[in-house]
């Protein structure tokens, strides 16, 4: 059987659609390679061409095979895998010659979607995938059903999408989860994105521009103001004149919270960023997954975060913070590298034979950013070897992470303890969901200082120089709006409506959709009434429903066969007929209307005009051409009069 | 297809009931199993379900279980696609062996609901021929008829045997089948053979002679009958529309021909049969009055249509165990 052109076309649709979301992120001789086979195969289909031979096909697959171990240095793990898959199928278009052939590239467009959703999940992706779909299953009836018209297939298409729907929605809810992964997987299986464990000049900055979302936290009850939404993330101890990185972390002891206050609940949704450590408000005291407080505070998790997780904490807003700290840790929170930035060491010693007070040195510091006409901006201008000296003496110009960088370097130089602290700062309110949008452009950098009676501070130089990126955000403290991202400068009151709103749904997708684990399942379930879910209960539901589910279906599909006579005057004479049945004298199926009536009214002669009679109305009523309701009431009352 | 149930189990579902009147499809005709395309996408399904169990892909279950249901649906699809239909067999032509049976079946959609692609095969098992296959689609509330063609070996009756009809709508992953029998039979002629000439007249009367053919008189028209000789046909008649005709011709007295068993000289009976069935046609085409005359049985001159069709059933049926 030879393939219409049609159905060709129709084909490298779906491969072109299922492909094209993978051009963002595969290398581009694939993408070029991949449209030239698929034009062939247009081409082909056009001019009814021969298929190129199987050695030609072979020789250009393991062409490729070698090309992709150039590319990814591999032939296993994903992305290779995606771009096999791609390959394969475009492949296969050009070797269509049974209606086997063809069924195979759609089964290959089905798996091929669901790799697009390693890259994404959205709502957008869903909704394109539905698009999708709805092509592929169009094509396959083509194929299948030849003789259905197109615009008939995709009517069915549509038709088969919605009903599939509802079983899908039992089925998504009721299927056992099981949490994977099933088998070890690449490491390349997540993006790297977010904060990271060292800190350099422009690493920081280099986050603010990205607006992708980082967490989004709803408090249980009021929120804090916003200059106390410190969500702290790594902390960096040790520093080697560019670079500021942990460092080599001491067995130390437990950290200690004393003189708390202003406790506050809260539940947040993470996305992955595939490092273990998990972001709280200063300081956490509680949280709801299995993780760990070190010794400076940091939340780490027993792994990293890969998919999206969701977790409740309870944080002190309050509190002291180690106040007995182990010596080696407060020397360790002294070390710098002393043949760099020597003029800052020098106005570091000047503050320190001033002051005798660690905090005044602190203040002194603080006022010194405040006075000396420092500037906070996105593009700082690069720096020397000596990045402290250049900074504090001739640039004057950067982001929190220079701030935080010099401020702890001058501290240290004054034989105060200080290391420096990265996360996020502030957060978005959407007044629609009422929950905080916390972003990437929202990554900073403070230090904390140690003082003696007070345990560790908490010291942000950046609010110094600029209060406002503390207070209301980035966008009114940057000099330089422009280099923002878009959706962090201000905007029109209605795009920020719309906006919070298109937030509000991806929040939603991403706590019932994306979200949807073993415990949401098991929450889910235990709220709407079942108790101890065990795996019996679960199938039977889920078998059960789609049971039902299919029946109800069955029922309105088989309903329109089954009421087949739906004819009133058909109904009406089909009564006669069986009330005659009953006297002994049955229709026989060749058997029309007036032969009947002529049989009939030759075995019952004292009934022959009533069924002479009635026999008349229904012919009259069932083949000429107009109806009049009162006419078919009168049969109705005839019939119903007819007695033997 | 169901070929792993056990075979007692399949011989008492799959028992004939030989229907002599129109067959309804109803849900204890229609069986329903997975197309070896079904059970391929089955495993496509569980690699995918596997894929979004490890990557933790919600997305992934969405599509997978979208997909899963879609196939579940075209399970209904294909059985609403031959729920209710009504099949009935027509009468069949009788051909020589050799030639195509033409076995009619009307298929009648009383319901709302165009029915697509439901194809009619008949058995192979039983027709000892190729297995003839015809896709058709029926429009909502009509009728279709519809000719499988089957190849004839032998003389004599040829049943219809069981007749699958069936769909793969819409998706092709499920195949829905319901076998039906029907009591329809075809009658199979012999085959001709011109192995030997159309004897001359035979001596009982002595005047005729194949010479005479020639001079018939032609006597008028009449309408044409399934069987007629295609010679004689009025094509002047139906060119100015007067529908098919047929040209008639008085019957030439006295030329009266036995076509006799006796006189063909091969051994065999089907040999002889084939001869004789020549002669038939041979003797009808030219109008002669001819008799049959075979051991046991033998036929008076006659010379109509009836008369041959006659001359070819017995020809047909010569020596075969009378059918119930």
């Amino acid at each position: 059987m030879k393939l219409r052109p049609a159905l060709i076309y129709g084909l490298l649709v779906c491969v072109l659609m299922v492909s094209a979301p993978h051009a963002l992120h595969l290398p581009l001789w694939l993408s070029a390679l991949a449209i030239a086979l698929l034009g062939w195969c247009a081409y082909l289909a056009r001019h009814g061409g021969a298929l190129p031979p199987r050695w030609l096909l072979l020789l250009i697959t393991a062409a490729c095979v070698a090309a992709l171990y150039n590319t990814f240095h591999t032939v296993f793990g994903r992305e290779v895998g995606v771009a096999m898959l791609i390959l394969l199928a475009a492949l296969k278009m050009l070797e269509l010659r049974t209606r086997r052939d063809a069924m195979l590239v759609l089964f290959l467009c089905c798996f091929i979607i669901i790799t697009n959703f390693f890259y994404s999940q959205s709502i957008a992706t869903a909704l394109f995938m539905l698009a999708t779909l709805l092509i592929i299953v169009t094509v396959w009836l083509q194929l299948q059903s030849p003789s259905l018209t197109l615009q008939l297939s995709l009517r069915t298409a549509g038709v088969l999408l919605l009903q599939a729907i509802p079983l899908t929605l039992i089925l998504f809810v009721l299927f056992p989860r099981v949490q994977g992964p099933l088998w070890g997987m690449p490491q390349d299986a997540y993006a790297n994105s977010g904060l990271d464990d060292r800190m350099s000049p422009g690493s920081v900055s280099r986050l603010s521009l990205s607006d992708a979302v980082a967490f989004r936290v709803m408090f249980a009850a009021q929120p804090p103001r916003r200059e106390q939404m410190y969500w702290r993330g790594p902390v960096l101890w040790q520093y080697d004149g560019v670079t500021w990185t942990a460092g080599q972390a001491l067995r130390a002891r437990r950290p200690q919270l004393d003189q708390l206050d202003e406790g506050i609940d809260y539940t947040v949704t993470l996305e992955p960023h595939n490092k273990n450590w998990l972001f709280t408000l200063e300081m956490p005291t509680q949280i709801s997954v299995p993780a760990g407080l070190t010794n400076d505070f940091q939340v780490q998790g027993n792994a990293n975060v890969t998919s999206r997780l969701r977790y409740t904490a309870h944080s002190q807003l309050g509190f002291r913070a180690n106040a007995a700290e182990d010596p080696r840790q407060l020397q360790r929170a002294l070390d710098f590298p002393h043949e760099l930035n020597p003029r800052s060491q020098q106005l570091a010693a000047e503050w320190r034979a001033r002051l005798q007070d660690d905090n005044a040195v602190v203040k002194a510091a603080l006022s010194h950013f405040n006075r000396e006409n420092f500037q906070y901006t996105l593009e700082p201008p690069p720096l020397g070897s000596n990045a402290v000296d250049d900074f504090l003496f001739n640039t004057r110009k950067g982001f929190c992470e220079h701030y935080a960088s010099s401020f702890v370097i001058l501290m240290r130089a004054a034989g105060i303890p200080s290391r420096v602290v990265t996360g996020y700062q502030g957060g978005e309110y959407n007044s629609l969901g009422n929950y905080y949008i916390v972003r990437q452009s929202d990554a900073h950098a403070w230090a904390e200082v140690w003082l003696s009676g007070r345990g560790w501070v908490r010291v942000d130089p950046t609010a110094a120089i600029a209060p406002a990126r503390v207070q209301s955000g980035m966008a009114a403290a940057v000099t330089d709006s422009t280099a923002l991202p878009f959706l962090a400068r201000t905007q029109s009151p209605w795009l920020l409506k719309l906006r919070y709103n298109l937030d509000v749904w991806t929040n939603q997708w991403n706590q019932w959709v994306l979200g949807y684990n073993p415990e949401r399942q098991f929450a889910l379930l235990t709220r709407l009434g079942m108790e101890d879910i065990g795996w019996q209960k679960m199938a039977f539901s889920l078998i059960g429903g789609m049971a039902l589910l299919v029946g109800v279906f069955a029922w309105f599909m088989l309903r329109r066969l089954i009421m087949r006579d739906t004819d009133p005057t058909q109904l009406i004479y089909l009564k006669f007929c069986r009330s005659l049945a009953k006297a002994g004298i049955v229709r026989a199926i060749h058997e029309g209307p007036h032969d009947f009536s002529r049989r009939a009214a030759l075995l019952k002669p004292q009934r022959a005009a009533a069924i002479a009679d009635i026999t008349a109305s229904y012919v009259e009523l069932r083949y000429a051409r107009q109806q009049h309701p009162d006419a078919l009431r009168a049969f109705s009352r005839k019939v119903a009069a007819f007695k033997l | 297809m169901l070929t792993g149930l056990p075979q007692k189990f399949r011989i008492w579902l799959f028992r004939p009931h030989i229907a002599d009147g129109p067959v309804t499809l109803t849900q204890r005709r229609i069986f329903i199993v997975p197309t070896r395309q079904g059970m391929a996408f089955a495993v496509v399904l569980l690699l995918m379900l596997m894929g979004d169990i490890n990557y933790n892909l919600s997305l992934g279950y969405v599509l997978t279980f979208l997909l899963a249901t879609i196939a579940l649906m075209t399970m209904l699809y294909a059985f609403r696609n031959m729920a209710q239909l009504e099949v009935s067999a027509g009468p069949v032509t009788a051909v020589h062996a050799g030639e195509q049976a033409r076995f009619t079946f009307t298929l009648h959609n009383g319901g709302p609901l165009p029915r697509y692609q439901l194809q009619l095969q008949a058995g192979s098992a039983t027709t000892a021929g190729r297995a003839s296959e015809i896709s058709v689609d029926i429009p909502a509330r009509q009728s279709l008829q519809v000719q499988l063609p089957v190849a004839t070996l032998r003389r004599g009756w040829l049943r219809s045997g069981r007749v699958t009809l069936y769909t793969r709508f819409p998706l092709g992953l499920f195949y829905a089948w319901s076998y039906l029998q029907f009591d329809t039979r075809c009658l199979v002629y012999p085959k001709a053979a011109a192995t030997q000439p159309l004897p001359a007249s035979s001596a009982q009367d002595g005047s005729g002679t194949l010479g005479n053919i020639g001079d018939e008189d032609f006597s008028g028209l009449r309408n044409y009958v399934p069987g007629d000789p295609l010679p004689r046909i009025a094509w002047k008649a139906m060119a100015k529309e007067h529908g098919l005709q047929v040209k008639q011709f008085s019957a030439a007295q006295g030329h009266e021909l036995w076509l006799d068993w006796d006189a063909i000289a091969a051994p065999d009976t089907e040999t002889r049969l084939a001869v004789l069935t020549h002669w038939v046609l041979e003797a009808d085409v030219r109008q002669l009055r001819y008799g049959l005359r075979l051991p046991g049985v033998e036929l008076p001159p006659n010379s109509h249509a009836g008369h041959r069709n006659e001359c070819l059933r017995t020809l047909a049926l010569f020596g075969l165990p009378a059918e119930s």
